[in-house]
């Protein structure tokens, strides 16, 4: 009686498509958190659209893609995959039948999470709404349409196999690795592409551009990484979008508000610890530039002028509200594409219940030129001990093209 | 023919202050609310963008956020025997309009009326005789006191965040604070703001003559702060572009600031903007509510079904909405009976402007509610018996803003332009202070609004009409004001000080305050007023109306303080209503 | 009180339940009334707004800032006119430059295209009354466009019938100042025309153009602000307020920024 309660709350209107098969509440509740973690809605969920039930287009370096309805109906969603479907895809890219997926779903970090719990994946998935919505799955041009050349790419860079913990480690770290390197797959974003589109394990979670945006380096590096972070740090980030150093802008906020702000506190911890530990790799510091550097008296009359109101002449910021430019790992990493695209476009801070303000960033594009943007980034990154590289005007241009796109 | 929309519980006109935090505590229970905006829905980057929002010209000259008249005005006169002209421009007070209302483009001066104010005919009756009272008034003790208010304040000081120093914790008298304020249970949520050179030299020179002297209550924020609905604010930058602005950092308490980020976020809660609110429509018995009908952007008409109505329309308008709607009778002045439109009031401003041989006052550094005040010649807090007059006012020493195009103040007599008055300017501009007195309004016969017979808004409906003059009690009271601010003035080692009085007939055409009250007022006789205590109409009990047209006459303040209490206090009796209907006070 | 829906009004501690059925998907309430809202304006702003504050990438509302040369509005002859008549209000002199050299007419000028120039804001509905009293305020029906063309050609022609046959331009400084005076007092009076009003509409524009941002072609190297000394739009004292009575060493910057910021 109390568990068929229970289930009315969860969203069971089965319309049409496979009635909800199992009566296990607790496997279709665990499917969700680890449908949480895993983000899975953030990609399969069109502009506006039903979430789950695709249509998103997402951009790769080869062309759109057009993200499938992961929803239980028979003829346009997953209605008729059986949970070993699921299980294929998710571990070794491959959809029923045998063809292959591409990696914008990303099961190499995939392959790691257990058959247990894609079965209660499988589980929440088909307890969703069935929702037909005929998405085209074929949209990348030649010669990336041929899904079979994704063998080659696979057999190069692909290595399948769920997680398999380490036993010199503590549980806890263990755990955080099997979210952050499986479901939470934070190496997609945080770790640079090689030229066929495959993150360089080499250089994992040491950084990289991804839509115009930088997904800044999260190894324990103490200059370029999360090394000055504790792993309360971590933790308050990944739940709230705030921190004392930081707000998260971009989609890392979008990550927050779906998926991890959701997340149970010690999952979150297991995911601070497991990125605190595994190890510190970055560039080396480089020599802040001098403060009689033109580009750096420019930058400082344009900061006193326009940003210190928020973000004060020290760069200490306000707690909530504007991020401490001192100290900032974003505005430091080699990449500045984050730094440039706020200050022309703008950017929100995350959205919680707990703190609702979600303070924006105007865009300033308007304001400032490229010489002007180009001193202003130029001088966060080399004052109040931050040391980064200078940015150049021709950078500026390049990236306000792409952001500042009609539309975007 | 309206087009009829799926009914809500709560329909809200207006999404300013008011309806911002009715619209919250209604929705978060999870009551279905719409509110209804004329105005664009604005945005703190978008709208009050740091590169965008400092601009006199744009937005304290030609007005670029307020109510465009071309939309809405009034006709104003200023006695019954003279006919009305359009406010084709405004001038002497400036409407809001867009999500957040005046609230976004206040100065932020925040306070409790004192307790006197609330039965200030009874008090003056008491302590002086019947006789003081100025010919021709309608003075009215309001319908609730400051003790059932207090708890009110508090809570909309706390949501937004009012800097300040209490006077009054609990009956001990706080040394710094405001000696005569009414009693509080706790300070104020956020310390005083940093004072400038000139309320340095207030505060001594009032102390000196032994006046008391207190940081005025300022919703410009002075440190960071998280309100109990869970948003944020920063501290202010004393950036001086406070009134007629919106905020780009976040620290002007504004319903931006303040509420709609938590409101948003509630699942039952709606907002429509640029939707014009026609009339609220009534039941064939003409005593309940059934919803309102509004205009869209495009010309189209809809219908907007609801349990309960809340007038949350700005005070000028909510009179406007409730004559056009039928609700309540209609004030006659010739006759003298009717309530919607009767004692109307303003506020009255008078002072002295110091000039000082060195100093530099930096009047750019300034914060709309910066200030020192003080309270010794408001409300009842002096003998006012051998003066012949009612009312008070507070004393301010203040800057909110050193913008030139408006601000270039001149020593009298200086020619007006040429090399001479260059060099005037020049020299004047950092050596110049003042000190003023904004003072109450008490409510008359003469000071009323009703509909205006010739001229109509853009919808063909006829614009409301303003009939008021400051009386002799007002001017009266305001030139002994002004003469108590010299004295302060000298005292602060002015060289001339130049005494600015309250002369000839009220003018549109200068700015004065945007502090119109009355006109829909809360009272116990429904032959005297439009509301009952809890401002739920006396004529059709599913319509609350907010606002300072609730205030049956102006005290010593800004109103702000006052609506922001009242609403959490009609807060609490809408719910009451919402488990047993009806009127909530038999006349 | 019990709707007809039978539903009854919810307290917080209920609020949780029906916030988990609300989220739960799109119930057929939401559909209709998202659906029933067609709200067709060109406003980008006219939305209905539910569930998370609107934000969108690269927003904001700048003025385009004015291009100085030429005259979109006055003739040759106006702008000459203008221009003199601005250098005596505000004269060049030691303190600095006066209106005409910092663009005071370009700012007029391009004032007068916008909806200032046509009061496209305020309230023009007739009937104008031909005798208001003063506490009235602004009641005639002509938009400054209208005053700037009547009102000048009105002054051209008092000045060729009173300094035989000279326009304004030919007058010397010391009869343009006395003119003005005259106007300014209301003891010279146009024919055809209120010359109070002409100079109520310049002086009033030559005190904005004077002192407004550069963004709008007058103030140019911000000569208004510097003979006061205002900061401009750098909206942030907390320095100042540190260290009251102190003089202000910052130059003043505008909202295109100033020359220290390098930028073209």
């Amino acid at each position: 009686m109390r568990l068929r309660h229970l289930i009315a709350l969860l969203p069971l209107i089965a319309a049409g498509g496979a009635a909800a098969e199992s009566d296990n509440y607790v496997d279709i509740a665990r499917g969700k958190a680890l449908v949480t973690a895993g983000d899975c809605v953030a990609c399969h969920t069109a502009p506006g659209g039903t979430p789950f039930a695709g249509g998103l287009p997402l951009q790769t370096p080869f062309g759109v893609i057009m993200t499938p309805n992961i929803t239980p109906d028979n003829a346009t969603g997953i209605g008729n995959w059986s949970a070993n479907d699921l299980a294929r895809a998710m571990h070794e890219g491959r959809r029923p039948g045998g063809t292959y997926l591409y990696p914008a779903f990303p099961y190499p970090y995939y392959t790691k999470v257990s058959r247990a719990d894609v079965e209660a994946i499988y589980a929440y998935l088909r307890s969703l709404p069935a929702v037909s919505n005929s998405v085209n799955r074929n949209t990348l041009p030649f010669p990336f349409n041929i899904r079979l050349s994704m063998s080659g790419w696979n057999a190069l860079f692909f290595t399948p196999g769920t997680f398999a913990a380490d036993p010199k480690r503590s549980d806890e770290f263990n755990r955080g690795a099997y979210l952050a390197e499986g479901l939470g797959h934070c190496g997609a974003c945080h770790t640079p592409f090689n030229a066929f589109g495959a993150s360089k394990a080499s250089q994992y979670l040491r950084g990289n551009q991804i839509d115009n945006w930088t997904a800044p380096n999260i190894t324990n590096d103490m200059h370029a990484g999360l090394g000055k972070w504790s792993v309360d740090d971590i933790v308050q980030y990944l739940k709230t979008g705030q921190t004392r150093f930081s707000l998260a802008s971009g989609p890392m906020k979008d990550v927050i508000e779906n998926s991890t702000s959701k997340m149970p506190a010690a999952d979150l911890k297991a995911i601070a610890v497991y990125l605190r530990e595994r190890g510190a790799a970055g560039s080396p510091a480089p020599v802040p530039l001098a403060s009689s550097d033109p580009r750096m008296q420019a930058g400082e009359a344009i900061f006193t002028d326009t940003c210190s109101a928020c973000h004060m002449r020290s760069g200490a910021g306000v707690e909530h509200m504007f991020p401490k430019l001192a100290g900032n790992v974003v505005a430091t990493q080699d990449d500045p594409a984050s730094l440039i695209r706020i200050v022309v476009a703008g950017g929100r801070a995350a959205a919680t219940d707990e703190r609702p303000t979600s303070p924006a960033m105007p865009s300033l594009g308007y304001r400032l030129d490229d010489d002007e943007v180009a001193a202003v980034v130029t001088y966060v990154r080399n004052s109040w001990g931050n040391a980064a590289s200078p940015v150049s005007a021709d950078t500026v241009r390049a990236l306000r093209s792409k952001v500042t796109r009609v539309g975007e | 023919m309206a087009r009829r929309l799926p009914r809500k519980d709560v329909v809200i006109v207006g999404l300013g202050w008011t309806g911002s935090i009715l619209a919250y505590e209604l929705a978060r229970t999870g009551l279905e609310v719409v509110a209804i905006e004329r105005g664009p829905w604005r945005d703190t980057a978008a709208d009050f963008n740091i590169g965008t929002t400092p601009d006199e010209l744009r937005y304290a000259v030609r007005h670029d956020m307020f109510l465009r008249p071309k939309q809405e005005t009034l006709t104003m006169r200023n006695n019954p025997s003279q006919t009305a002209l359009p406010i084709r421009k405004w001038g002497s007070f400036l409407p809001g309009n867009g999500v957040g209302g005046a609230g976004l483009h206040w100065n932020g001066q925040t306070w409790r009326f004192l307790p006197d104010d609330f039965r200030i005919r009874s008090h003056m009756i008491e302590r002086y005789g019947e006789s003081i009272l100025p010919e021709g008034n309608h003075i009215q003790d309001w319908p609730v006191s400051y003790d059932e208010l207090e708890p009110y304040y508090d809570k909309f000081e706390y949501v937004a965040g009012i800097s300040g120093k209490a006077g009054n914790i609990k009956g001990d008298i706080q040394p710094g604070g405001n000696p005569f304020e009414g009693v509080r249970e706790r300070d104020y949520p956020t310390p005083p703001m940093t004072q400038g050179f000139a309320q340095g030299l207030f505060t001594k020179a009032a102390t000196g003559l032994g006046l008391h002297p207190f940081p005025r209550p300022s919703a410009n924020i002075s440190i960071a702060y998280t309100n109990p609905y869970g948003c944020s604010m920063a501290p202010c930058t004393y950036c001086g572009f406070c009134e007629r602005f919106g905020c780009a950092n976040y620290s002007k308490a504004s319903p931006q600031t303040c509420v709609l980020p938590a409101l948003v976020r509630e699942p039952s809660f709606e907002a429509r903007t640029e939707c014009e609110v026609t009339k609220v429509n009534l039941s064939v018995d003409g005593k309940t509510a059934t919803g309102v009908t509004y205009v869209d952007a495009s010309g189209e008409e809809w219908e907007q079904p609801g349990d309960i109505v809340l007038v949350c329309a700005y005070s000028l308008f909510n009179v406007r909405l409730l004559l056009l709607s039928g609700i309540g009778k209609p004030y006659d002045q010739a006759s003298d009976e009717g309530v919607v439109g009767r004692n109307y009031a303003y506020q009255t401003g008078s002072g002295s402007t110091a000039f000082f041989e060195d100093a530099k006052f930096n009047p750019f550094a300034a914060a709309g509610s910066l200030g020192v005040a003080l309270d010794d010649y408001n409300s009842d807090n002096f003998d006012h018996g051998p003066h012949g007059f009612v009312g008070g006012a507070s004393i301010t020493s203040a800057h909110t803003n050193g913008r030139p195009i408006q601000y270039h103040p001149t020593p009298k007599g200086a020619p007006t332009w040429g090399s001479a008055w260059k060099k005037a300017v020049h020299e004047t501009y950092q050596r110049v202070t003042n000190v003023g007195a904004q003072g109450s309004v008490m409510s008359y016969r003469n000071n009323y609004l009703d509909l205006d017979p010739t001229y109509k808004d853009p919808l063909g409906r006829p614009l409301l009409r303003m009939t008021f003059d400051y009386q002799d009690n007002e001017r009266k009271m305001a030139n002994w004001m002004a003469d108590r601010c010299d004295e302060i003035a000298k005292a602060m080692g002015a060289k001339t000080t130049q005494i600015n009085r309250l002369v000839g007939p009220w003018s549109v055409v200068p700015y004065q305050t945007t502090h119109n009250t009355g006109g829909a007022i809360m009272g116990s006789d429904p032959k005297t007023s439009v509301l009952n205590r809890y401002l739920q109409s006396w004529d059709v009990s599913n319509v609350f109306v907010m606002g300072a047209s609730a205030f049956p006459q102006n005290a010593g303040y800004n109103p702000t303080g006052t609506v922001g209490a009242l609403t959490y206090w009609a807060l609490d009796a809408i719910f009451n209503y919402l488990k047993s209907s009806g009127p909530l006070v038999q006349p | 009180m019990v709707d007809p829906d039978g539903r009854l009004p919810r307290r917080r501690e209920d609020a949780a339940v029906a916030a988990k059925l609300k989220h739960s998907g799109v119930t057929r309430r939401n559909l209709l009334a998202s659906a029933a809202l067609l709200i067709t304006t060109s406003g980008a702003s006219a939305r209905v707004i539910t569930k998370a504050l609107p934000w969108r990438p690269n927003e904001a509302d700048p003025v385009t800032p004015v291009v100085p040369g030429g005259y979109l509005f006055f003739t040759a002859g106006e702008a000459a006119v203008v221009d003199a008549i601005v250098d005596r209000l505000i004269p060049t002199d030691e303190l600095g430059s006066g209106a005409k050299d910092a663009g005071v007419t370009t700012f007029i000028d391009r004032q007068l295209t916008g909806p200032y120039g046509g009061h496209d804001w305020l309230y023009m509905q007739g009937p104008f009354s031909s005798n208001p009293l003063p506490s009235q305020g602004l009641q005639s029906p002509l938009t400054p466009r209208q005053q700037y063309r009547q009102g000048l050609a009105a002054l051209e022609s008092y000045c060729k019938a009173n300094f035989a046959g000279r326009s304004f331009i030919q007058l010397n400084a010391d009869e343009q100042d006395k003119l003005l005076a005259g106007i300014e007092k209301g003891e010279v009076k146009f024919e055809n025309f209120n010359s109070r009003m002409l100079f109520g509409a310049i002086y009033a524009n030559t005190m904005e153009g004077y002192f407004a941002d550069p963004i709008y072609g007058g103030n140019r190297d911000m000569a208004g602000w510097k003979l006061v000394g205002f900061p401009g739009t750098r909206y942030d004292y907390r320095d100042v307020m540190e260290k009251p009575n102190q003089a202000y060493a910052l130059p003043p910057v505008g909202l295109g920024g100033r020359p220290a910021w390098g930028g073209h």
